[in-house]
Parts: structure tokens; C-alpha cells; sequence
């Protein structure tokens, strides 16, 4: 059906796609996953509560997580060229894909953390835990189960979003389904590429849901 | 008990918490002494301020006026550090047992052994000594979840002994079990209690708890202490309303009956449960009414009160009351209830 060009593109573009998403994700989870800790500890019924730099924090997670991604992707070119040298491809992908996606995964982190029983934590505290202790030893550990759906959820967000970078260059599979499929009328180039984001999309969410399972010991 | 200073000594404590609608006046002006090797029930109604007076005893809560004194340490004084280190020798159990349900019974024995850097092997083994004498060593594999409620509190308690605490602080610990498990818990805190020489704080709704378990009682009531006494006293000469509140719910005014003579006979523990209103009908071929009687038996020894009603013949009436007190009983005569 396709020639074996189209074919290596493909591949090419698949591989691309994987890449953007998980080194993103990574680098996403190193910052999104301290600035959620903080939320939580700083909220005013958390460890240490601090209004201030919980609401400043808040605003801006609020404001990234408002703007447009393609706005972003836009807005942040002269900091990608410095970092990356260019503003193309996937490797220059990542440096929007980590500034728009790390208030998301801040925000997933506060909510799982949030889940935790107030008991739980009580109970650490009256055995002389410090709030380290009880971050490290109770927050994550019990949230753990929830902490992995929303890594799920998050990874294949960022794969819709490393998608859309296709229409500022930004490579991998989105960048070949808009390119052929939008702009040639390649339909069936376009619908292949749809299919394997879809694919990569379910893989991943169930690997994530078993995970979470697996290491739940509530049931 | 009694090594001359008390080991929690509560000063001049008050708890105000400022919410957006305003300050809410929780506890004012607390003073109570909690003596080394008692087991101290706290009893007051739901919303009294028993959750917040007993997270002020470890200063999970700061007061905001007065201080605790704990084995006569200021815990005001304290820094944050060690007041850290302060709260491993105060274990505390819960209602709703606080386990990690992430983490297996052994491993959540273990976990204030880990925050007071005990090593995991040292650990291990003094958890599993733990889980023996709490009865639970088959389940040191098992998960929370997989456990009963009583089974849930016995790893709860287990975990509060294991850095061998001086106080064990129990917040309504037997409130979620049934009156089997909590017979069952109450006795393994006494056990606790006798074995180890651990002083136990008891914070409670519930007047049987008290009963069965405590030495001494404070009642707690719209911010105050209102009584503090050992429970038999409480029991059988509650001088408060608050605590006639707490020792007959059911209200012993039974003000239709106010026309004729009464009188109030007090058990206060010096004699066991005989027949003796059965045995005064009898020698006097008289019958009385029985018009109020609350009275509990605790070790096998009769506390609380009865209200009968005397015969209109004068005469009968005070030799009636005469034979009572000649069996040691109390004896008053009542005509308004109070
Ligand atoms: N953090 C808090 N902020 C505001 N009010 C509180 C707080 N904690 C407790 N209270 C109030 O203090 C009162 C006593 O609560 P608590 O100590 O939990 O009572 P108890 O344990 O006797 O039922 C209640 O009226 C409760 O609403
Ligand atoms: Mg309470």
C-alpha cells in the first residue's frame, strides 16, 4: 500500500513521537513533581503551611495551564533556540512540551497527594516524623497507586500535544499526518499515523492502569 | 503510681481556633494532672473538645495560651526537633486507626521505628515481638485491608509500644468497634497497662469505656473541666451537671413522684449486689416503690443509686432508712429530686 519511503517516514516519525513524549514526560515529572509536593505541603491545612508561595505558585501553574498550547509553543521559541539551537524537530519540541506540561503533572501530583487519609498522616506525625519523613515515607508511598494512573493520563496527554506541534514543525507522527494528510490530501498516510497515536495511547494507559493495580494494596 | 510529679501536667491551657467566621473558643483555661502508671479517661459530650485537648497533650496542636508538661519537660520549650523526638515516647491509637494501607502489618509496626533510625533488622524483630503480644504474629504479611477493625487497632496499638512510649494517648480508640471487640481492645490496654507500667489516656464519648477501664476520670464540658475525681466517686456522687448529664443520661428527675417521701440509697462500691431492698420488704412486710435506680457493677461491687418511694407511715419510713444504713449503704432522704 505505501512505498517503502513512506514506510521509513512512518517509522521514522513514530520513533520521533516516542522520544518527544517520554524524554518530555521525564523532564516534566522532574519539575511537576516537586511543584506538587509543594502545593500540598504549603496548602493551609498542609505540613507547613505558606499562603503566599502557595498562591503565587497557583496563579502561575494556573496561567501556563491556560495559554493555548500552540500560543505557548509560539511564545517560547526564542528560549527553545537558546537551549536546542533550533526551533525544529523533535528535540526542539521538547521545550514546549515540558513548560506546558509541567503544571498539568503538578496539578495531577497535588490531586493524588490530596488523597491521602488526614488520619494517615496524623498518626506519622504523632510518632515524631518530620515533614520530610512524611512526604517521602507517607505522602508518596500511599499515593502511589493514583501517582501512577495520573502518570498514565499525563504521558498521553503530552503524546496529543507533541501531536499538535506538528503544525510548527515540531516532527514525529503529527508532524506527517498534517503535512500529508492536511495539507496533500493523503488520506490514508494521515489515517495510518491517527491509528498509531491511537495505539500508543491505549499501550500506554493500560500499562499504567495495570501498574496502579498491581501495586494497590487497598483491595 | 505516684513517682511524686505527675507525668502530663496540663497548665492554664486554652485552644482558640481562628476560622473565617470567627474565633471558636474550644478549650479555656484546662488545668489536669495525669499521674505516671494510671490509666486517665477523658470523657466529655461530641464537640466538647476532647479530639483537640488530647492532639494539644503531643502538640499536634499548639495551645494558644498555657502549656503541657510532659515528664516534666515544657513542651513549649521544646524546639521543633525535639519535640520530634518527645512524640516517640508518646504512642497515640485512633478511631479510624491511621494504619498505611500501603504497607503490610510487620512493615507498619516498623515504620516509627524507622523515624527513630532504629535499623531494619533491629527493627523487624521488635516489631515481630510486638505482633506477639498484640495476638497478631499470623498476620505480619497481611495488609490493612485485609484485616478487621479489632485486628486493625491491635497493629494500631502495637505500633504506638514500639518505641516504648511512657503515655499511650488513645483518641476514641473503641468508638468504630463493636462492644465484643472493644471488650477485647479495652483489655489488652489494661494489660498494657499492668505489664508494662505504660500510663494510658483515655479520650472517650462513651460512659462504659470509662467503666471498665479507667482509674481515674475528667469530665469535659463547654470548654471546662467540669469534674475530675476517681470514677467510683464520679459515679455514685456526681456534684456536677455536666457529669449527672454524663453518669444518667436518662435523667433522674421523676418529678411526679415528689408528692410523697423518698429516699436516695447510695452504692458507692462497699457493698456487693445483695438483695437488700428485696430483704427490707421482707422484714418489714411493707412494700416500697421503686421509682428510679441506676446502678452498675464494677468488679463484682455495687455502684450508683436507687430512689424508692417510703411508705406513708412515718415511723416505717425512718426505720426503714435505719436498716439501710445498718448495711453500710448511704441513705438520704429526697423530696425534690436533685
Ligand atoms: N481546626 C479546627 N478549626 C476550627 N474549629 C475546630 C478545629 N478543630 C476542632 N474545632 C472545633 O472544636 C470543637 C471541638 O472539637 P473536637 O476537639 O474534635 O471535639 P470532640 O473530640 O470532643 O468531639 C468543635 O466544635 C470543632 O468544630
Ligand atoms: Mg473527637
Amino acid at each position: 500500500m505505501f512505498d517503502p519511503a513512506t514506510l521509513e517516514m512512518i517509522g521514522k516519525g513514530f520513533l520521533e513521537s516516542l522520544y518527544m513524549t517520554l524524554v518530555s514526560s521525564a523532564l516534566a515529572y522532574l519539575i511537576g513533581l516537586p511543584l506538587g509536593i509543594v502545593l500540598v505541603v504549603t496548602d493551609k491545612d498542609g505540613l507547613k503551611p505558606a499562603p503566599g508561595v502557595n498562591s503565587v505558585l497557583g496563579v502561575i501553574i494556573n496561567l501556563l495551564r491556560s495559554m493555548p498550547f500552540l500560543i505557548l509553543c509560539i511564545t517560547v521559541i526564542p528560549l527553545t533556540r537558546l537551549i536546542t539551537g533550533t526551533s525544529l524537530g523533535p528535540t526542539a519540541t521538547i521545550v514546549p512540551l515540558v513548560i506546558g506540561a509541567a503544571p498539568f503533572i503538578a496539578r495531577m501530583v497535588e490531586s493524588s497527594l490530596k488523597e491521602v487519609d488526614k488520619g494517615v498522616v496524623e498518626a506519622a506525625q504523632s510518632m515524631g516524623a518530620s515533614p520530610f519523613e512524611i512526604i517521602w515515607k507517607v505522602l508518596l508511598p500511599e499515593a502511589r497507586p493514583s501517582l501512577i494512573l495520573g502518570a498514565a493520563i499525563s504521558v498521553t496527554t503530552i503524546l496529543g500535544y507533541s501531536a499538535m506541534t506538528g503544525f510548527v514543525g515540531g516532527g514525529g507522527l503529527g508532524d506527517i499526518a498534517i503535512r500529508y494528510g492536511y495539507y496533500r490530501y493523503q488520506t490514508g498516510i494521515m489515517l495510518v499515523t491517527v491509528a498509531l497515536l491511537v495505539i500508543i495511547v491505549q499501550v500506554l494507559q493500560e500499562i499504567g492502569i495495570r501498574l496502579a493495580r498491581l501495586g494497590d494494596k487497598r483491595k | 503510681m505516684g513517682t511524686g510529679t505527675p507525668l502530663i501536667q496540663i497548665r492554664g491551657l486554652s485552644k482558640v481556633f481562628s476560622t473565617e467566621s470567627g474565633d471558636v473558643n474550644v478549650l479555656e483555661d484546662i488545668d489536669l494532672d495525669i499521674k505516671e502508671g494510671e490509666i486517665f479517661g477523658i470523657i466529655g459530650m461530641s464537640g466538647a473538645g476532647k479530639s483537640t485537648l488530647v492532639r494539644c497533650l503531643n502538640f499536634l496542636e499548639k495551645p494558644t495560651k498555657g502549656t503541657v508538661y510532659f515528664d516534666n519537660q515544657d513542651l513549649s520549650a521544646l524546639s521543633q526537633k525535639e519535640l520530634y523526638k518527645v512524640r516517640q515516647s508518646m504512642g497515640m491509637i485512633f478511631q479510624q486507626f491511621n494504619l498505611l494501607m500501603q504497607r503490610n502489618v510487620l512493615k507498619n509496626v516498623c515504620f516509627p521505628l524507622e523515624i527513630a533510625g532504629v535499623r531494619k533488622n533491629e527493627a523487624e524483630t521488635r516489631a515481630l515481638e510486638l505482633l506477639e503480644m498484640v495476638d497478631l504474629s499470623d498476620k505480619a504479611r497481611a495488609y490493612p485491608s485485609q484485616l478487621s477493625g479489632g485486628q486493625k487497632q491491635r497493629v494500631a496499638i502495637a505500633r504506638a509500644l514500639a518505641n516504648n512510649p511512657k503515655v499511650i494517648l488513645c483518641d476514641e480508640a473503641t468508638s468504630a468497634l463493636d462492644p465484643a471487640t472493644t471488650k477485647g481492645i479495652l483489655a489488652l490496654l489494661k494489660d498494657i497497662n499492668k505489664r508494662l507500667g505504660i500510663t494510658i489516656v483515655i479520650i472517650t464519648h462513651e460512659m462504659s469505656v470509662v467503666e471498665e477501664i479507667c482509674q481515674r476520670v475528667a469530665i469535659i464540658d463547654s470548654r471546662h473541666i467540669a469534674e475530675v475525681g476517681y470514677v467510683q466517686e464520679i459515679f455514685t456522687r456526681p456534684t456536677t451537671e455536666a457529669a449527672r448529664r454524663l453518669v444518667f443520661p436518662e435523667g433522674e428527675r421523676v418529678d411526679h413522684f415528689t408528692s410523697s417521701r423518698c429516699c436516695r440509697i447510695v452504692f458507692d462500691g462497699s457493698s456487693s449486689f445483695e438483695p437488700v431492698i428485696a430483704n427490707m420488704v421482707l422484714e418489714f412486710r411493707q412494700t416500697v416503690n421503686i421509682i428510679f435506680a441506676d446502678t452498675r457493677n464494677i468488679d463484682g461491687r455495687a455502684f450508683g443509686q436507687i430512689i424508692i418511694q417510703l411508705p406513708d407511715d412515718k415511723l416505717t419510713g425512718e426505720k426503714m432508712m435505719a436498716y439501710l444504713r445498718s448495711r453500710g449503704l448511704t441513705v438520704e432522704e429526697v423530696n425534690d429530686f436533685v
